[in-house]
């Protein structure tokens, strides 16, 4: 069993009806609970729980606070890819987007990690776009290598791989996935990704699953919001988030919230996030769960960053190229999407501590894990 | 005096490292909790580094360091972090933890056990994170552990002495020394272990987390002291029964 058979249980306009229909006093219930399920947490992103904004942001930074404590776990992204098989309507990467595609070098990858680690980052994210004759699994094995000596911690945003190929890639030391849905709304993900392995639905929402046989450390799970109604979206993520912390208990899980970014020849979001839904949505899933991580990137706003810090989130971005080398080795190829927030590393990490938390740049070590 | 292994403490406050808006904040905090020992997650410290902000921070005569294995999964896994951490920071002292479910940080009692008894075998002075098993406790005394750190209720959650049943039972029945680690939110909940008989507690997110660290720390160092007292001078025993003024067994006088 994966967890395809458990959202093939679900009716997408049922599930979003029974979000609707929550009261106050279904939110009154959720808030006043020590332990809340999925019906609660479909009460806490209902429109009836706009009114306990405040309350849902006093309870969610207490949360967080006996969790985490006073601090902000550092990752910026590194971009190895821009080639692309897959159309996807939103993605600055589509295949049918006229742009010059570059794949970096062992040398090239050398020089971005030697910039970045030099800013004082230890935990890195991977990312690229989905073209499996060039930047396939042997090329994460081969990136890996020239990357876990410079890092304690790495991360992956790839396309879906197989067990077996995610198995060789935590052999080499990769330590977390990040794969998101995008959309839980089967027919409209079939819209948005019309081509390419990517429009295979069900292998994607059984990728955590062939992640999670694997032992990998951590998961990073999310939908692009701006795709379909965000409350529906956001309950599948909680839906499988429940199911994989149940199955595969040893591994830890984070969760995203990627708004749709302009970019070039860009898709216009069919569904508006305000950033008061948003802060109601990252104060609901720490409420909900109070041991995942939450994740903001240099999608949102400066003023946004700032002030959500203390809301919940546990983990942040800074000075993030979108852009396959684009920190040294080509600054002015075409990136993924714009970012919002723009200032460098130094500036958030000080922004960080004015607000009284320390951004910790280390919180793992390659020689945790046996397989290494 | 409280000793473990060859060191003798004059603190019984034992103190982590984690969650502090800021080094020079946590230096502080510790310096005037009084404690000697300090845990630290060898995950969060860059050995590589001369210039790690976190040791630095730590370099006090004060400070005793308890290296933790936090984030192994298996007792593999911890002994590698262990010979890591007894290289990088010079001392075989360990906090030897693993949870593999990284959820509530719950200790695995088989790892932990296996691990122990190799680690012992190496030469470390091993304090084991564990439940409040009282079976577990003798097993790991009977292994030759320096200690035991039984928690009273699940890391980080501030719920204080939720296995008070078993934490009298491990203290009874203990012959190396009982240190209280995770889950006391507050003073009282140090000064109520320490009223117990505990020998030590640990204690972190407490500390770290309030509003003013510093203060918080003293008041932990006062709570511990007035709870090992009111320990030593023994506690008047609460009754759990009247005592009749007409005695049944009065007759037998």
């Amino acid at each position: 069993m994966t967890f395809r058979d458990i959202f093939e249980s679900y009716n997408w306009d049922e599930t979003k009806a029974s979000i609707y229909i929550k009261t106050k006093t279904d939110v009154e219930e959720a808030l006043h609970k020590s332990k809340r399920n999925l019906e609660d947490f479909k009460a806490l992103i209902s429109p009836a729980a706009a009114d306990y904004l405040e309350p849902m942001a006093q309870l969610s930074r207490q949360l967080t606070l006996k969790r985490f404590g006073n601090t902000i776990q550092m990752y910026i992204p590194m971009y190895l890819s821009n080639e692309c098989q897959n159309i996807c309507t939103y993605c600055g990467f589509s295949f049918d987007n006229k742009l010059p595609r570059r794949t970096l070098t062992d040398e090239e990858i050398l020089q971005e990690t030697e910039h970045i680690k030099n800013l004082g980052y230890q935990h890195i994210l991977l990312v690229t776009g989905e073209a499996n004759q060039t930047v396939g699994v042997d090329y994460f094995k081969n990136a890996l290598k020239l990357m876990t000596p410079h890092f304690s911690h790495v991360a992956m945003e790839v396309q879906p791989l197989d067990t077996d190929e995610y198995k060789d890639l935590v052999t080499l030391g990769l330590n977390t996935v990040l794969v998101y849905q995008e959309t839980y709304h089967k027919e409209d993900y079939k819209k948005h990704h019309p081509k390419g392995k990517k429009s295979n639905f069900d292998y994607r929402i059984e990728t955590p699953d062939r992640l999670g046989k694997t032992g990998v450390h951590k998961i990073g799970l999310g939908t692009l919001i701006g795709l379909e109604d965000w409350r529906t979206d956001s309950f599948f993520t909680a839906l499988h988030l429940n199911y994989l912390e149940k199955k595969y208990w040893q591994t830890k899980y984070s969760v995203s919230f990627p708004r749709l970014r302009p970019h070039a020849g860009g898709l216009r979001p069919k569904v508006d996030i305000s950033d008061k839904e948003l802060v109601q949505l990252i104060c609901a899933y720490r409420i909900f769960d109070e041991e995942i991580e939450l994740s903001i990137s240099t999608r949102e706003s400066e003023k946004f960053r700032n002030n959500i810090i203390k809301l919940g989130i546990t983990s942040m971005s800074a000075g993030s190229k979108t852009n396959p080398g684009g920190y040294v080795v080509e600054p002015q190829s075409l990136e993924q999407f714009e970012i919002d927030d723009a200032r460098s590393t130094k500036e958030i990490s000080e922004m960080i501590k004015q607000q009284g938390y320390e951004p910790v740049w280390k919180d793992w070590d390659a020689s945790l894990v046996s397989t290494h | 005096m409280l000793k473990i292994a060859d060191k003798i403490f004059t603190s019984r406050l034992f103190t982590g490292t984690g969650k502090f808006s800021n080094s020079s904040l946590m230096r502080e905090a510790l310096l005037q909790s009084g404690s000697e020992l300090v845990t630290v997650a060898l995950k969060r410290v860059d050995v590589q580094n001369e210039q790690d902000d976190i040791l630095l921070h730590l370099s006090h005569l004060q400070f005793n360091l308890l290296p933790n294995t936090s984030g192994v999964r298996n007792a593999k896994e911890a002994i590698f972090a262990a010979e890591l951490a007894r290289e990088a920071l010079e001392t075989n002292w360990l906090k030897l933890e693993i949870h593999p479910d990284p959820k509530y940080l719950l200790p695995d009692p088989i790892e932990t056990l296996k691990a122990a008894e190799k680690l012992v075998k190496l030469g470390f002075i091993v304090l084991p994170y564990i439940h409040a098993d009282p079976v577990l406790c003798k097993r790991l005394e009977e292994i030759g552990t320096a200690a035991v750190m039984p928690l009273g209720s699940p890391i980080g959650s501030n719920k204080g002495l939720k296995t008070i049943d078993f934490l009298e039972i491990i203290i009874e029945q203990s012959k190396i020394p009982v240190v209280i680690d995770a889950g006391i939110g507050s003073p009282s909940d140090a000064a109520k272990a320490m009223e117990l008989g505990a020998d030590a507690v640990l204690v972190n997110t407490a500390i770290a987390v309030s509003e003013n660290p510093v203060q918080m720390a003293i008041a932990f160092k006062m709570a511990v002291e007035a709870g090992r007292m009111a320990f030593e001078a023994k506690l008047a025993k609460s009754k759990n029964f009247a005592e009749a003024s007409s005695p049944l067994t009065a007759f037998l006088d």
